[in-house]
């Protein structure tokens, strides 16, 4: 559809785009990144026919640009830059209605049914219909950026080209375009061309991307490809790091900020926990990385409270978690900045212990019951019902540690879990085997992340060392006194 | 509902065409009608009509009143007030502005060069004869724009408003000056050349008319059938491009179209301001900014009103007679200040 080949170029006294050469199908979503002043721009103008090219051909439907006439390249290219100027009050549709010059021909240039029932369909997709006897200086940034939008689509153009198209419009804006322009390169074939500021949203929406730089073309590839962590924080010298989307398969970067955390010498310990008959708490100083399958709070995120409740062996409620918010509330917890937990063991035989190597040390707090001991190897006949007769394991880390630790340090404080209940010889009660788990278990792993980096956590490395001795010992014990309570 | 609205808008576009008619021709009426000797109105129409089709009497004495005195003094101050407005409303569309027109623009100023430099220097071209005057009037119009944009846009690429009519002021003062310079080495009586400069449409007689006519046709033609493309540019040359609007071959073409109206009309009546900004402002409010109507609305009001600042001008102090200048300044240069106050409150707001 579209061919670029060694173009160079740009404004008169400088040659902003170095030989520039990339090919655009038809049907694509094209998405343009590059820092400030790497020649995005430049590159949409010199498609759109107003700077010409210095060097190098530009094809479009593989005919030269120059070879195409001013009108005959309106009805095939159509733009949406990042201003307008709208100097005089014409309405709305009056405005969409300008898209249609380059179909109109001949001396009186008249107005048809196919010009009226094209302008109608633009305006309805673009949801301005509605306001479209209103005129334009009299609406906000976003419904400016939808009504020459439709100008664009009125002149039916195969090839559209936008600068920034997301610029003024918010959040539900943004997603509404992208996915209708997304929806017309699927269903209509239309080719989009766009610049975008934001590359998190152009990787979520583009299939190709063209990254560049200082006016060269640094990569030109599939999202993932084009959006690596060292790459991108190279061209746009920043600090970012590279995630997965939590729901659709595009990376998302996020930018890392140069303030400092005031964390620098936040550890976890013992100081901070506090026992009460009706919950443990502990209060971070500050925002921990957390990984749990708490009650609230669970999965990954960042926490500052974290909380492990006492309830009645009858607790039995429908909607536990909305329950174990409000019961949070209540008690002058944000449920937001909350790992919050649920057990019905006495609080008290609670177990805790913090260890240190060289320079990081972890913190461990373990509630433990085994009224639902169960031998994993045959939970398949269990019903699945919530009842709470549990182990819950707080880790501490202090230090930071990677996703790969996080994930290995559950592992790790599972397998010592495992071999306390062994070593107890804790029984499932239905089998009669040894247990190696109760029913609902949970377990929280929390990383200041500042201090020693830990990328590691399996049995034999110094952080899982440390885990698997805590856990395996705080769980004992744990046990161990609520053992000694049931028998007293 | 949708035909309810098409219908309502051409309603509309009607309406605005049938008003700004009925005002030309009252004020057409009135010009005739009124001054030293009262013309009744129904003796205006009954000559009209017997020179029309022939039939009917008519009264020699009025007769010579209308045809020799104030028919072509109402025709030529129609002419006038048109051209000036409808090349005002295109250099406002043109160069997104509201605040540029001829005189803003220094462009009657250029034209008054070329008329004076003619007038006084008794410059004749050869085979073109009396049109002499109003080729080089749009000849030095249309340097003057010129200069004036690639001035304006060398102080700033972005051209705002602001500058341009900055620029045309200075170029404006220093084309008077080259005016006054030559009068005053002419050594010619100074009240008429000023008279002259404040603009005039009195006792130029029908020959006049036939200077300013043929430019008249030929230059609105011209913008009318740029309307659309005028409609474009007015959302920025770059977004006119992207429409299919070859702008740069549009510019010239609508530059040398308003040049040749401005040209011409200050040929024939010396500098007349505001005609041009007022105007089009004021057909611009009421019947929007779409110049397929905007053009020729303006020609219709702009010619009305002339035609009553005229008959105001000669009729006020009568008998003497003030310059017709001086009476559209009186009203077009605080029209000019509320548009530039309203554009700075709105960028204040906006």
């Amino acid at each position: 559809m579209l061919s670029v080949q060694h173009v160079s170029g740009g404004y008169a006294d400088e040659s902003v785009l170095k030989d520039i050469s990339f090919e655009v199908n038809q049907g694509e979503l094209f998405g343009v990144l590059g820092p400030n002043g790497s020649g995005k721009t430049t590159l949409l103008k010199m498609i759109s026919g107003i700077l010409p090219t210095k060097q190098g051909e530009i094809l479009i439907s593989g005919k030269r640009l120059r070879e195409y006439g001013i009108k005959q390249l309106a009805q095939i290219v159509a733009v949406l830059s990042q201003h307008s100027s709208q100097s005089f009050s014409y309405t709305v549709k009056e405005t969409v209605s300008l898209g249609r010059y380059a179909h109109q021909t001949g001396w009186f240039q008249t107005w048809s049914n196919e010009d009226e029932d094209i302008v109608q369909k633009v305006m309805k997709q673009t949801g301005i219909s509605s306001f479209q006897h209103k005129n334009i200086q009299e609406l906000s940034g976003g419904e400016k950026q939808r009504v020459f939008l439709a100008q664009a689509l009125a002149q039916e153009p195969k090839i559209l080209l936008l600068d920034e198209p997301t610029n003024h419009l918010d959040l539900s804006y943004q997603k509404e375009l992208l996915d209708l322009l997304k929806q017309w390169t699927t269903e209509q074939g239309l080719t989009v061309i766009s610049i975008f500021h934001d590359i998190n949203l152009a990787g979520l929406y583009c299939d190709r991307l063209l990254l560049l730089e200082k006016g060269t073309i640094n990569s030109n590839h599939i999202p993932n490809e084009v959006l690596r962590e060292d790459r991108i924080r190279s061209v746009y010298q920043t600090k970012i790091q590279k995630h997965p989307h939590p729901r659709v398969a595009a990376p998302q970067m996020v930018l890392l900020p140069e303030v400092n955390r005031d964390t620098k010498n936040i550890e976890i310990n013992e100081a901070m926990l506090r026992v009460t008959s009706e919950f443990i708490e502990l209060i971070s100083p500050a925002p921990l990385r957390t990984m749990s399958s708490g009650v609230v709070g669970s999965g990954t995120g960042w926490h500052q409270t974290f909380v492990n409740r006492h309830v009645n062996k009858e607790y039995n409620c429908e909607n536990h978690r909305e329950e174990m918010g409000s019961f949070l509330k209540a008690k002058g917890f944000e449920p937001s900045e909350t790992v919050g937990m649920m057990t019905a063991v006495w609080l008290e035989g609670m177990s805790c212990q913090r260890l240190e190597q060289g320079d990081f040390s972890i913190f461990v707090v373990v509630t433990a019951g085994v009224g639902n001991a169960i031998d994993v190897s045959k939970s398949e006949r269990d019903s699945l019902e919530m009842t709470p007769g549990t182990i819950n394991i707080w880790i501490f880390v202090n230090g930071e540690i990677t996703e790969e630790a996080f994930i290995q340090s559950i592992m790790t404080a599972t397998e010592a879990k495992v071999k306390a209940m062994h070593d107890l010889k804790v029984l499932d009660k239905v089998t009669g085997t040894i247990a190696t788990v109760t029913s609902t278990d949970s377990i929280l792993i929390a990383a200041t992340q500042t201090g020693k980096l830990l990328e590691y956590a399996g049995t034999i490395t110094p952080l899982g060392r440390l885990i698997s001795k805590a856990v395996y010992q705080c769980t004992t014990e744990s046990i161990k006194k609520s053992q000694i309570r049931k028998q007293a | 509902m949708q035909r309810l609205s098409i219908q309502k808008f051409l309603n509309n576009k009607f309406l605005a065409f049938f008003l700004a008619s009925i005002f030309l021709i009252i004020a057409v009426l009135l010009g005739i009608s009124i001054g030293t000797v009262h013309v009744p109105i129904e003796t205006i129409i009954q000559i009209i009509f017997a020179k029309l089709f022939g039939v009917g009497s008519i009264d020699p004495m009025y007769d010579s009143i209308i045809m020799n005195i104030r028919l072509p003094r109402v025709i030529l101050a129609g002419l006038v007030g048109a051209a000036l407005a409808i090349a005002g409303a295109a250099f406002q569309g043109l160069l997104r502005n509201p605040l540029a027109d001829p005189y803003t623009l220094g462009v009657s100023s250029g034209a008054s060069v070329g008329a004076v430099l003619t007038l006084f220097f008794h410059l004749s071209i050869p085979f073109v004869g009396m049109f002499t005057l109003p080729l080089l009037s749009i000849l030095f119009s249309f340097i003057t724009i010129f200069f004036v944009l690639v001035f304006a846009r060398k102080i700033e690429r972005s051209m705002k408003v602001e500058t341009i009519i900055l620029t045309g002021i200075i170029f404006s003062s220093f084309l008077g000056a080259v005016i006054s310079l030559m009068i005053a080495l002419t050594g010619d009586e100074l009240r008429q050349i000023i008279g002259w400069l404040l603009g005039s449409v009195s006792m130029r007689g029908w020959d006049y008319i036939k200077i300013i006519l043929p430019f008249f046709i030929i230059g609105s033609a011209i913008l009318i059938f740029n309307a659309k493309e005028l409609n474009a540019m007015s959302f920025g040359e770059e977004r006119a491009q992207h429409l299919g609007v070859n702008v740069q071959k549009r510019k010239l073409i609508i530059l040398s179209a308003g040049s040749i109206l401005t040209g011409a009309a200050v040929a024939v009546s010396g500098t007349i301001g505001f005609v041009g900004l007022v105007i089009p402002h004021f057909s611009r409010i009421l019947w929007g900014p779409d110049h397929r109507y905007l053009l020729p609305l303006s020609i219709l009001t702009g010619s009305g009103f002339l035609i009553l600042a005229d008959l105001l001008s000669r009729t006020i102090i009568s008998p003497t007679e003030l310059p017709i200048g001086v009476i559209t300044a009186l009203i077009g240069a605080p029209v000019f200040a509320i548009i530039l106050l309203q554009r700075k409150r709105k960028e204040r707001s906006g």
